[in-house]
């Protein structure tokens, strides 16, 4: 049985490096591949989000970790042990449903207790644990409610307390603040944050919210159409994204298409040649798409990439400003800090000059269906 | 200040017309009520009135004086006891039978896609739809062809058979809107199939399931048709004053009545107000 220990203090003495691992996990249904052949690897403690649009498999994956699916193909290791096969039940995951799914005919205070009701916890032991799991939610003193007394923030929670309190290897999270409105949301991202940290579990949280996994996760997962496209921490995936998907999928990007002429050059549409990093050309050849960020453009030259421009549209948003010009290469989405007062400089008509430093710029392959 | 009041004035009018309208068309309704009422709960009131009569003869058919005597004595009359026994012990048992399984059809026709489950889904309304009177006459043909003697036995399995179906489509509604990620995360939560069935699928299937039991066991206690085909020598309450009715009609039939109406009502008032209560708290 699991151990019965009181403070959070979640680990146990056990080895494996990993609490997940997704070895080729693939999910067919009928005419449907779900989930087509991914593979992962989650370290133990992690925030890990699974970002991607609807419909490319995120439920599909955290279901088959429950053992609420069962694989088509491939392999389940929950610390290092494969559970195929092992009912949801058997396995030491817990999950925190979209819709709470929050037991309506039983009081708070039982339902937080169920898990470890089944796992023999009784007795002051018992009102202890829950006690300490609605505390952590923020939520003591609504023991005797049910569930549907509760606001919908007040249930996630809940939902959350009764997943946390059995102190399982990790924890599944299929779009809990889906339901929220914005501002809640905003809380709960910070909230679920500050008690990951607490507890030390591993997360796994679904979303197709790319914000709400940059703010709380330390490593992103993008899903896309059944397959994982890149996995990596916010800022690598923001600012070296792999794949014109993850581009696109997280902020907003601009993308040149051109061709290599040097293992750190690139020969744009125009023929302008800008440098690139040579950890981003990776030894391709060919036709390539060059990626800068529109925070990472100065209008003006004085850098080494430069790429001559009309202004077409200009629009000021507070904190910057934002600009679309046109280029030989394409246009460029340009956004301008308004860090001092008077700084609006282009008006659209204007020519300029937009120039970036070769360390903001990253390479994708030609996306196959544009 | 004249133009204004003036102005307010003209729509007034018609406003007081309307709702003086209103006001009889509120008290048609109230009348076509009562009358309504009156129409359905008359011959109750007969039944219950005549609970009470002192009959001079073996029919309780004329109102002769007022008696607490039938209510003192409501077994009083020969057969009437064990006709009752009868039927209560066949509409509890064929009612917990039909709830046990009606409820595991119920459960399998709404949680898996099986070879033959859209039919069962459709025979399973056969036995509602079909004449009590060919439900009987085939029942008893069967009986005879097979040689089982017809008494107690057959007249359970006639009753467990007709409320299978309402049992199944009373359950099945309450199962329709269930909702089964409650069950995942029983599942989630370290309980088995059989603990989440326990803990988490019965009791919140359960106000369907009593209902179900109770309208078996009411439609059970008064069938007439297929038990007359079906019981043999055996009577139930329902034969039992088919067959006096012919020599007597005895005031104790009316006693009976008068309970079996009184404990229903009692019965839909417990539960109206459980739910309120529930309501309330909730
Ligand atoms: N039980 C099922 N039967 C058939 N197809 C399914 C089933 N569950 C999921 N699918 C299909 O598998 C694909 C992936 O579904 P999934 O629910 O995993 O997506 P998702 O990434 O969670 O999307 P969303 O963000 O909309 O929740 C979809 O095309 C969906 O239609
Ligand atoms: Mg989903």
């Amino acid at each position: 049985m699991t151990a019965i220990e009181a403070a959070p203090t979640p680990r146990r003495g056990e080895v494996a490096e990993y609490d997940i691992r997704l070895i080729g996990l693939t999910k067919r249904f009928e005419d449907v591949v779900a989930v087509d052949g991914i593979s992962l690897d989650v370290e133990r403690g992690r925030f890990f989000a699974l970002l991607g649009p609807s419909g490319c498999g995120k439920t599909t994956t955290l279901r088959m970790i429950g053992g609420f699916e069962e694989p088509t193909a491939g392999r389940i290791e929950l610390g290092g042990v494969d559970v195929g096969g092992l009912p949801p039940y058997r396995r030491d995951v817990n999950t925190v449903f979209q819709s709470y799914a929050l037991f309506p005919h039983l009081s708070i205070f039982e339902n937080v207790a169920f898990g470890l009701r089944r796992r023999g916890v009784r007795g002051d032991e018992l009102r202890r644990r829950v006690g300490e799991g609605l505390e952590l939610v923020g939520l003591a003193g609504l023991e005797r409610r049910k569930p549907r007394q509760l606001s919908g923030g007040q249930q996630q929670r809940i939902a959350l307390a009764r997943a946390l309190v059995n102190r399982p290897r990790v924890l599944l999270l299929d779009e809990p603040l889906g339901a929220l409105d914005l501002k809640l949301r905003k809380e709960m991202q910070l909230e679920l944050k500050r008690i990951q940290h607490e507890v030390g579990i591993t997360f796994v949280h679904v979303t197709h919210d790319q914000e709400e996994a940059m703010t709380m996760a330390d490593r992103i997962v993008i899903m896309n159409e059944g397959r994982i496209e890149q996995v990596g921490t916010p800022s690598e995936l923001y600012e070296s994204p792999r794949t014109s998907f993850v581009a696109g999928f997280l902020g907003v990007s601009n993308l040149l298409p051109g061709t290599v002429v040097g293992d750190d050059r690139v020969r744009l549409a125009d023929g302008t040649e800008v440098h690139v990093p040579r950890e981003a050309l990776a030894g391709r050849s060919g036709a390539v798409q060059i990626g800068v960020r529109p925070e990472k453009l100065r209008l003006g030259g004085g850098e080494v990439n430069t790429l001559a421009g009309v202004v077409s549209e200009s629009a000021y948003i507070g904190v910057s400003t934002q600009y679309i010009v046109d280029t030989p290469a394409g246009a460029v989405t340009v956004y301008v800090q308004n860090d001092r007062r008077g700084a609006e400089g282009a008006a659209p008509g204007d020519r300029l000059t937009l120039g970036w430093s070769p360390d903001c710029t990253f390479v994708v392959d030609v996306q196959e269906d544009s | 200040m004249t133009a204004t009041t003036a102005t307010v004035e003209l729509p007034r009018r018609p406003a007081a017309a309307a709702r003086a309208w209103r006001l009889v068309r509120r008290h048609l309704l109230d009348v076509y009520a009562l009358l309504a009422l009156a129409y359905l709960f008359l011959p109750i009131g007969v039944v219950v009135a005549f609970s009470f009569n002192n009959p001079l003869g073996r029919f309780n058919f004329t109102w002769q004086g007022f008696t607490l005597r039938n209510w003192a004595h409501p077994l009083d009359y020969p057969g009437l006891g064990s006709a009752i026994q009868v039927s209560l012990e066949i509409a509890f048992l064929s009612s917990l039978v039909a709830t046990v399984l009606g409820t595991m059809i119920a459960l399998a026709l709404v949680r898996y896609r099986f070879r033959g489950s859209g039919a069962t889904n459709l025979l399973i309304f056969v036995p509602m739809t079909t004449p009590e009177i060919v439900m009987g006459a085939s029942l008893l043909t069967l009986f005879l062809n097979w040689r089982i003697p017809q008494g107690f036995g057959t007249i359970l399995i006639a009753h467990v058979m007709f409320n299978i179906s309402y049992v199944v489509v009373t359950v099945r509604a309450r199962l329709v809107g269930f909702d089964r990620h409650l069950e995942e995360a029983a599942m989630d939560l370290g309980a088995n199939e059989l603990v989440t069935f326990w803990r988490v699928t019965l009791p919140l299937i359960a106000p369907g399931i009593l209902a179900a039991a109770l309208l078996a066991f009411a439609l059970s206690i008064d069938d007439f048709v297929i038990t007359y085909f079906n019981a043999g020598t055996t009577t139930t309450f329902p034969l039992f004053v088919w067959g006096a009715a012919r020599v007597a009609v005895p005031p104790q039939i009316n006693v009976i009545g008068t309970a079996i109406f009184v404990i229903a009502i009692a019965a839909m008032l417990a539960n109206v107000l459980l739910q309120s209560r529930r309501a309330r708290r909730a």
